[in-house]
């Protein structure tokens, strides 16, 4: 083997390499990282990860959201119109955060069932709703539809 | 009557562009002069028209026209008269109307400063920018008409956008747009060498200065997009791996390998299919990026309300012109002939590595940006990726490149040893361990990966002096210094800034969200903070709750801050953060919400370190670029090939 071929032969080795870590490292970093995104009646049919983060979406109840006096806890319903789920959280809520608008709000589900969120976001423009809030609600009437047709 | 004229010069504007892309296209494969030189004025007079549509369009702000649709759903009548210029691009239509506003701008720059170089490879590249203005216009045209009426007129507006009604947005959109449009006249000269079939180094020596301005464009669109989200979104953080910043990332990534990859097909004949397919690739990302920006396929913190069937028109030219151009790509960059072979050890190794860790960082943007959209639609449900995954791949992938930035300068093409660049950087790692000492001593808070982040910044800034100091002693004078070489040094310098302020502000930045009652006092990294009061403030189209709040060090008051908690007339709450900005720190005051019917306040208070030196450092990588572009060697060099076309390839290096 002449020295250029052996030498683009170990470049084309080392570049495999280097791909297939960079891949292997990829894909832990992502498993790790991933967040799902879950309605409330998802999350009471107990199709949400119990030590995992996920991502809460829906609406803010009306009336459901209260501040703590003394601390920075902050305690609201999230709903998708169908199934409630209680959410806490303690900072400063974004300035789009109202009763009635979307969020989305990642965290972890605590064992007493109240949604512990870390992060809550709520979007730019007020008159759009994330399209996967729209389809939580979709499908969470789907699913009443379903059981009352059920009953 | 007038938005019917702007209409008017838009469809002219679209007829043109057409005219634009076929005639000259057409006329350089049968070679006929004629056609080939209907590209230049076509370009001119798309140019006017859509100067003249845009003008109409501001002018309906300006006048308030509220019987335009637009107008009427982003201004209103108490909106302040420097707004209503930027708001012309302060919603969808009217930024796709600044796009090929800005399009159409570099082809007139292209146009105007191409006289030098043959007509047959001027009227591809013309007519390769024709073919995507024709895209664009049609879908301004046919999916986001900005004249569109409002039958009946409204008396008055809806509003701007609050976030948008600020000094950082008003420029960040247009100088964002400048770089991503700017990759297509790299994009248009790949075109055209390989319709031309001569894609060998000339194209790219004629089109190093474009990628340059363009790229210096993107990277001062990205740090004021960085800037703005710092002190308007209340948050305190200046990056956040959200999929639209990623979508303005992507681009800058394989924009900086292509500016290397770029000086070395240009210098030494090697790489040039890779730099065909990384100019391919730079243009594809920026349709991509505005693909996901428009068409809100992803939820993100910035998407604005956007429709789907505008997606699937840009995703359908996207399509098109990538599939297109890697299709010629394929059939074409097969006859290229490589360079001379290289030493394990050389500048064009070097060059290499940096060209591989910037497009898999790159790639690995992709992934984590893409991940979403594959899952969602393979079924696998809604995910999002947290921003962990990519400051871990990002971590990883450039932490070697950052330590390699100083070697590439001196070490010599074709082949030099580690040891002979080793007695010149020395005293560079000398220094730079220095540095890390210092800081070690000053804050010992530092984490390991911290010292070793601002040893590595310090090495690349000393290692640039380096490379300054030894072009001082060894070139002959007048010739010390070329542009090429200064802006090279100033934009390495810049990242070194970069590194330093990115790793010092997320080690030891401090942030507090407290209850705050007047009169209260926090301590934060040192400093006392007191809010004195709260009062309420009137502004043109707003009213505010202002915080009054007095930041001192061992009782002595160093400055008094405002923050605000503003109400927009239509309803937006937004809130204004005060900064106390310096060189070395910034304190960052924002009021959160108020508690207790209005007793006390939830404020954020945060400490940020060296904060300032991410967006120096992307202002000085944007100077480099700036300064490189205007490298006399790039111009001069054309005019002589000009005069001899044949075999003028080999010749300069």
């Amino acid at each position: 083997m002449n020295p250029i071929r052996r030498r683009r032969l170990m470049l084309v080795g080392l570049l495999l390499l280097g791909i297939g870590s960079a891949t292997a490292l990829a894909l832990t970093a992502l498993s790790d990282n991933v967040n799902h995104f879950y309605s409330p009646s998802d999350v009471l049919a107990g199709k949400a990860p119990q030590e995992r983060n996920f991502r809460l979406g829906g609406v803010v109840l009306e009336g459901s959201s209260m501040r703590d006096g003394a601390t920075l806890l902050a305690k609201f319903t999230v709903t998708d119109r169908f199934k409630n789920l209680p959410v806490q959280y303690e900072g400063i809520l974004p300035d789009l955060f109202k009763e009635g608008q979307s969020v989305i709000a990642t965290g972890k589900l605590g064992a007493d069932g109240v949604f512990v969120a870390s992060e809550v976001l709520a979007k730019h423009d007020e008159n759009y709703m994330p399209a996967e809030v729209a389809e939580a609600i979709a499908k969470g009437k789907e699913q009443a539809d379903r059981s009352t047709r059920n009953q | 009557m007038l938005p019917e004229l702007g209409q008017i010069a838009l469809i002219l504007a679209l007829l043109l562009a057409v005219i634009q892309a076929v005639v000259p296209l057409v006329g350089a494969q049968l070679n006929r002069e004629p056609l080939m030189r209907l590209a230049r004025p076509a370009a001119y007079g798309q140019f006017a028209f859509l100067v003249f549509a845009y003008a109409i369009l501001t002018e309906g702000f300006i006048t308030q026209d509220f019987s335009i649709a637009y107008v009427a759903q982003n201004s209103n009548l108490a909106l302040p008269m420097h707004y209503r210029f930027s708001a012309v691009w302060g919603a969808h239509e009217g930024s796709l109307l600044l796009w090929v506003l800005i399009l159409s701008a570099w082809t007139v720059a292209l146009a105007a400063l191409s006289k030098a170089l043959p007509l047959n490879f001027v009227a591809r590249a013309l007519g390769t920018l024709g073919v995507i203005s024709i895209g664009f216009l049609s879908f301004t045209a046919f999916t986001s008409n900005p004249f569109e009426r409002h039958v009946p007129a409204l008396s008055d507006g809806n509003d701007l956008n609050p976030l948008l009604q600020d000094f950082g947005l008003i420029v960040h959109p247009p100088m964002l747009y400048m770089g991503y449009v700017g990759f297509a006249v790299a994009f248009a000269f790949a075109i055209a060498a390989l319709l031309d079939g001569r894609v060998d180094k000339q194209w790219v020596r004629w089109s190093r200065p474009w990628t340059n301005v363009a790229w210096g464009f993107l990277t001062v669109g990205i740090g004021l997009g960085s800037w703005w989200a710092y002190y308007e979104l209340g948050w305190g953080g200046w990056w956040f791996w959200d999929p639209v910043e990623n979508a303005s990332f992507m681009p800058w990534l394989v924009g900086a390998a292509l500016i290397h990859s770029q000086a070395v097909t240009e210098k030494r004949g090697t790489f040039g299919a890779w730099t065909l397919l990384l100019a391919i690739s730079a243009f594809s990302l920026s349709l991509l990026g505005t693909f996901l920006v428009r068409s809100g396929v992803l939820t993100s913190v910035h998407a604005f309300a956007s429709d789907p069937a505008r997606g699937s028109f840009i995703l359908a030219f996207l399509v098109i012109v990538t599939g297109g151009a890697l299709v010629l790509y394929a059939i074409r960059a097969p006859k290229l002939v490589g360079g001379p072979p290289v030493g394990l050890y050389s500048r064009e190794s070097l060059l290499l590595a940096n060209n591989i860790l910037l497009t898999v960082a790159c790639a690995m943007v992709l992934i984590g940006t893409l991940y979403p959209l594959v899952a969602d639609a393979l079924g696998w449900g809604k995910v999002s990726v947290g921003p962990p995954y990519f400051g871990l791949m990002f971590f990883v992938l450039m932490a070697p490149l950052v330590w390699l930035i100083p070697l590439g300068a001196l070490t010599r093409w074709q082949g030099d040893s580690l040891a002979s660049v080793w007695i010149w950087l020395r005293s560079a790692a000398a220094l730079a361990a220095v540095v890390a000492a210092l800081a070690w001593i000053t804050q010992r808070e530092l984490p390991l990966k911290a010292v070793l982040g601002i040893a590595a910044g310090a090495w690349i800034v000393f290692g640039t002096f380096v490379f300054l100091r030894r072009r001082w002693k060894t070139a002959a004078p007048g010739q010390r210094l070329t542009a090429e070489m200064l802006g090279m040094s100033l934009a390495h310098i810049g990242v070194g800034m970069f590194v330093i302020g990115v790793v010092v502000t997320e080690s030891l930045n401090v942030e507090r969200d407290v209850r705050m009652a007047p009169g209260d006092t926090v301590e934060v990294a040192g400093y006392q903070v007191r809010f004195v009061k709260a009062h309420h403030e009137e502004g043109p189209n707003f009213i505010a709750d202002e915080g009054v709040f007095e930041i001192s060090k061992s009782g002595v008051v160093l400055s008094e801050q405002h923050p605000q908690k503003r109400q927009y007339l239509r309803g937006q709450v937004m809130t204004e953060a005060a900064i106390d900005a310096g060189f070395f720190a910034d304190f960052y005051i924002a009021m959160g919400e108020p508690l207790d019917g209005g007793k006390a306040w939830a404020v954020r208070l945060y400490y940020k370190p060296m904060i300032r030196w991410v967006w120096l450092g992307a202002l000085l990588m944007m100077f480099g670029a700036f300064v490189a572009a205007t490298e006399r060697r790039l111009r001069q060099t054309v005019r002589e090939e000009a005069r001899l076309p044949a075999n003028s390839a080999a010749v300069a290096s």
